[in-house]
């Protein structure tokens, strides 16, 4: 699909698949045909549930996997029959894959040995890049002494110290903790921005895709369900898979009755998009654009609703609401009660829920 | 029931020492037939060290052992990395048959073996029996168990290691000699000591592949032994018996340093 | 290894020629003959060697098993368990002909038992040449290789059944029987079969501890290749006995796999 882009594309695309497709033992599909674009510098990542087919897509892109079909290009050159070792990419793997024998500058290093580069050189480039990944004072260490979060920084470090085109990560955050986790991300977007190179993230954490992302892909069973901006995905997916595995969602079906209004279990709705009339839709809007009151506030998709549960997480207040024979869930900022607008609903009670028709998003036909 | 445990390990242990204490205890004793103590004595050691025969018999023994351990580990080695590294058709038979040697009654291999550089000969007058078939006789057996120990060595090797290598730049050679091969070094070593351990251990195949001339220590021992037992085999092994104990001994506190 | 097994493949499919060579027509004979089905009509000699074989494989195997399982558990449990098992496993790694070698020292007319039978004023005993002798030798010789895969397994137990099982009242040998004894097994049909299959094939322990009047089929491939030079019934027998090894180890694989036969290394 056609989206806007913050960085304008220059020259070829730094990955270029088309209709790849990987069959593993003659009948697990792991790609059915997949189309894809990456730009030069961008922040590109790959979400999905496991099995949908993103690791294999990496894989393609290392080389450790040969596509039954389609076309696979890097920095505008096919990679048929290229192996792993002649292509100009690196690879972040998922549990380090550190070599155990080797301290940690002989892991930096092994690339730029492989190149027979000049010693002096590869001192160079090495300790400049274990600076740059603020591990310097770890270069004599086993692999074995380091913790889960120094592993990782010896991983990126010696990817990158080799300058690929393009870097593959594959869930290299996925065995950390979550403290670590969010620590690395930013550590691992201000790499990206310093380095500019173009970065292929494989996860199943959709916080961290949306969070990291330039742009991103969310696979389904082999299959690319979108592409877009992060915010594109969010705000406006194209799919009810998209909607559910990207944070939560409220999917309503309904029956187009004119252009913009839909007859829904909720009575009639509003919506932005042009429907055709006698069609049945899904819809899907975001628990957090729901909007509640206690009295009608005269706006349009306007629904009672009784309050069934409360959860209370902290940052915000999440309502599930029973409006007819449908359940909604509804999340509001936990503000301070005496911001003027702000209510807090009890169990039990009536509200009005206000379903604003711009957030109303057609995911299905 | 402790206790019973405790005397039948001990009776089972005197069980499995008796004889070797036997042949050390009457290697030095001055009768020359029978086994009562006539007294201590080390003349039968010396006229051991004084026959040139038996030095070469050693040398043959410890050729065969050496080589055969060279040819089984390299080779070895190689399969099993082969096994691990590759897809191809017949594997799943291939690493069957790499059980069969080890399994097999070892008087068919060497039936199999005999008959084979018979049939190699006649066809083109190479392969006399000799010191070479005997190191190719224990070539086939050793190289089962060298790939074997490899292999399970591989099979706890992280599988990203080598595609790490490979992503790296390392082609499949310099994968396998700066990463595959330093990982995998203690299940070579040890594996190599396994097989100069059977090597030195084996009769059978030994018996079946030795021509004229390529007469080794065990045979020598066997051919004796069939004319009757004398002080000087007891001597002889004393010397193998204590020599293969300091070699056990040895090899495990090499593998433990690792 | 594979080659030289087609190669006696085919030698089992041929005929005695002249001076020991191996001449065609390609016939069945040989295993016909092996089965006991000959031109003067049914003569089971190696039938009856094979079956004598199969026992005599069998009684040492049990023999072993009761020997080593109690020594694999001891050994288990013992805090002194890597000394005793390098104890166990040292004479195991003198060369095999040695060990042979002292017990025909041991059992000979003037030997170490009929000497210390003498000493308590006793007749001597006739131990050597005797099936006595290849049982003791063949036991001896094998132990090592009960006793290893059984310890294996036995270390691996999860004795919390052992515990929950007299908890709920069975007594020590039901609670062994029914919470300890299945955890082993694995490792006690590893063991089994590394001696049953060496103590099925051998030859040299009957030869020289038997000294010609113990035949078992080892010998008779023996002879085959060795005094009487017929190299193509050799060749069936060894196929005989090849075939049984190796459907037994198949059957061994389908049900335990590799890891299976992981424990037979």
């Amino acid at each position: 699909m056609a989206t806007e882009s913050r960085k304008p594309p220059e020259g070829p695309p730094a990955v270029e698949l088309k209709n790849v497709r990987k069959v593993f033992d003659s009948e697990t599909v792991a790609l059915d045909g997949v189309s894809l674009a990456v730009r030069e510098g961008e922040f590109f990542s790959l979400l999905g549930p496991s099995g949908c087919g993103k690791t294999t897509l990496l894989r393609i892109l290392g080389g450790f996997e040969v596509p039954d079909a389609g076309e696979v290009r890097i920095a505008g050159q096919d990679m048929k029959d290229v192996p792993p070792f002649h292509r100009p990419v690196n690879t972040v793997f998922q549990n380090y894959a550190l070599f155990p024998h080797m301290n940690v500058f002989d892991n930096v290093a092994f690339g730029l040995r492989m190149k027979r580069l000049p010693e002096a050189q590869v001192r160079r480039r090495v300790e400049a890049m274990l600076e740059l990944v603020q591990i310097a004072d770890l270069a004599r260490r086993r692999p074995h002494e380091l913790s889960g979060g120094q592993k990782q920084r010896v991983a990126l470090a010696r990817a990158l110290v080799n300058e690929p085109k393009v870097l593959l990560l594959d869930e290299p955050l996925g065995a950390l903790d979550l403290k670590l986790r969010k620590e690395l991300q930013i550590e691992l977007m201000r790499l990206q921005m310093e380095l500019k190179i173009t970065f292929v993230y494989v996860t199943h954490d959709q916080e961290e895709a949306l969070v990291m992302s330039d742009r991103m892909a969310v696979m389904r069973d082999g299959r690319i369900e979108q592409i877009g901006l992060p915010e594109e995905l969010y705000e406006r997916p194209r799919t009810p898979f998209v909607a559910r595995f990207l944070g939560t969602s409220n999917l309503i079906e309904g029956r187009a009755l004119e252009p913009h209004a839909i007859e829904t279990p909720l009575g009639p709705l509003r919506v932005v998009a042009e429907l055709t009339p006698g069609r049945d839709y899904l819809l899907s809007i975001r628990p957090e654009k729901l909007r509640l009151s206690r009295a009608p506030s005269g706006g349009p998709n306007e629904v009672r609703a009784r309050v069934r549960d409360i959860v209370y997480t902290g940052a915000e207040n999440q309502y599930i609401l029973s409006a007819g024979e449908l359940e909604l869930i509804a999340y509001t900022l936990n503000a301070d009660i005496s911001e003027p607008g702000y209510e807090e609903y009890d169990y039990g009670e009536e509200v009005f829920v206000r379903l604003p028709p711009e957030n109303l998003v057609v995911v299905g036909g | 029931m402790r206790l019973l445990l405790r005397i039948h390990t001990l009776l089972v242990l005197l069980f499995l020492y008796l004889p070797i204490a036997v042949i050390v205890v009457l290697s030095f004793n001055q009768s020359r037939f029978g086994v009562q103590w006539r007294g201590f004595t080390t003349a039968w050691y010396e006229k051991l060290f004084n026959n040139p025969r038996i030095a070469l018999y050693a040398e043959n023994t410890l050729v065969v052992a050496v080589v055969s351990t060279l040819i089984a580990t390299v080779l070895g080695t190689l399969l099993a990395v082969g096994l691990y590294r590759y897809r191809f058709r017949g594997k799943g038979l291939l690493r069957f048959l790499l059980y069969v040697p080890v399994v097999i009654p070892d008087i068919v291999m060497g039936v199999a073996l005999l008959l084979f550089f018979a049939w190699v000969r006649e066809a083109t007058g190479f392969f006399r029996l000799s010191l070479f078939t005997i190191i190719l006789g224990h070539v086939t057996f050793q190289l089962a168990y060298v790939a074997l120990v490899v292999k399970s060595r591989l099979a706890s090797l992280d599988p990203a290691l080598e595609e790490a290598a490979a992503d790296l730049g390392a082609g499949g050679f310099a994968t396998f000699r700066y990463v595959t091969l330093p990982l995998i070094w203690p299940g070579v070593l040890a594996g190599a000591l396994l097989a100069f351990s059977l090597s030195l251990d084996d009769f059978v195949i030994t018996f079946f592949t030795a021509g004229p001339g390529s007469t080794t220590l065990p045979l020598y021992i066997f051919g004796s032994v069939k004319r009757g037992v004398t002080p000087e085999i007891h001597a002889l092994s004393s010397i193998l018996i204590a020599a293969s104990m300091a070699g056990v001994l040895l090899g495990r506190a090499l593998l433990r340093r690792r | 290894m594979v080659v030289p097994a087609l190669f006696m493949l085919v030698a089992s499919f041929l005929q005695r020629g002249p001076h020991g060579t191996l001449v065609g027509p390609p016939t069945l004979a040989n295993y016909l003959r092996f089965f006991g089905l000959t031109e003067a009509g049914f003569d089971p000699l190696y039938l009856l060697i094979l079956a004598r074989s199969v026992f005599f494989a069998l009684v040492v195997t049990l023999i072993t098993l009761l020997l080593g399982y109690p020594l694999a558990f001891a050994i288990a449990q013992s805090r002194h368990k890597e000394a005793l098992l390098l104890l166990v496993v040292l004479p195991f790694w003198t060369n095999f002909l040695i060990r042979i070698y002292a017990w025909i020292v041991i059992f000979q007319k003037k030997g170490v038992v009929n000497a210390f039978l003498g000493m308590l004023g006793l007749d001597p005993l006739t131990l050597y040449p005797s099936w006595f002798a290849v049982y003791t030798a063949t036991v001896y010789t094998y132990l090592p290789f009960l006793v290893l895969p059984v310890f294996t397994a036995v270390e691996r137990v999860d004795w919390t059944l052992h515990e929950a099982a007299q908890d709920l009242g069975a007594g020590r040998f039901r609670s062994f029987l029914h919470a300890v004894w299945p955890q082993t097994l694995p490792g006690v049909v590893a063991g089994v079969l590394l001696v049953f299959i060496p103590a099925l094939g051998t030859f040299v322990i009957s030869d020289l501890l038997g000294a010609g009047r113990v035949i078992l089929i080892g010998n008779v491939i023996q002879q085959q290749f060795g005094v009487v030079r017929d190299w193509a019934f050799g060749s069936a027998a060894a196929y005989v006995l090849m075939g049984l090894v190796l459907l037994g180890l198949w059957l061994y694989a389908r049900r335990a796999g590799e890891e299976g036969l992981d424990r037979l290394v």
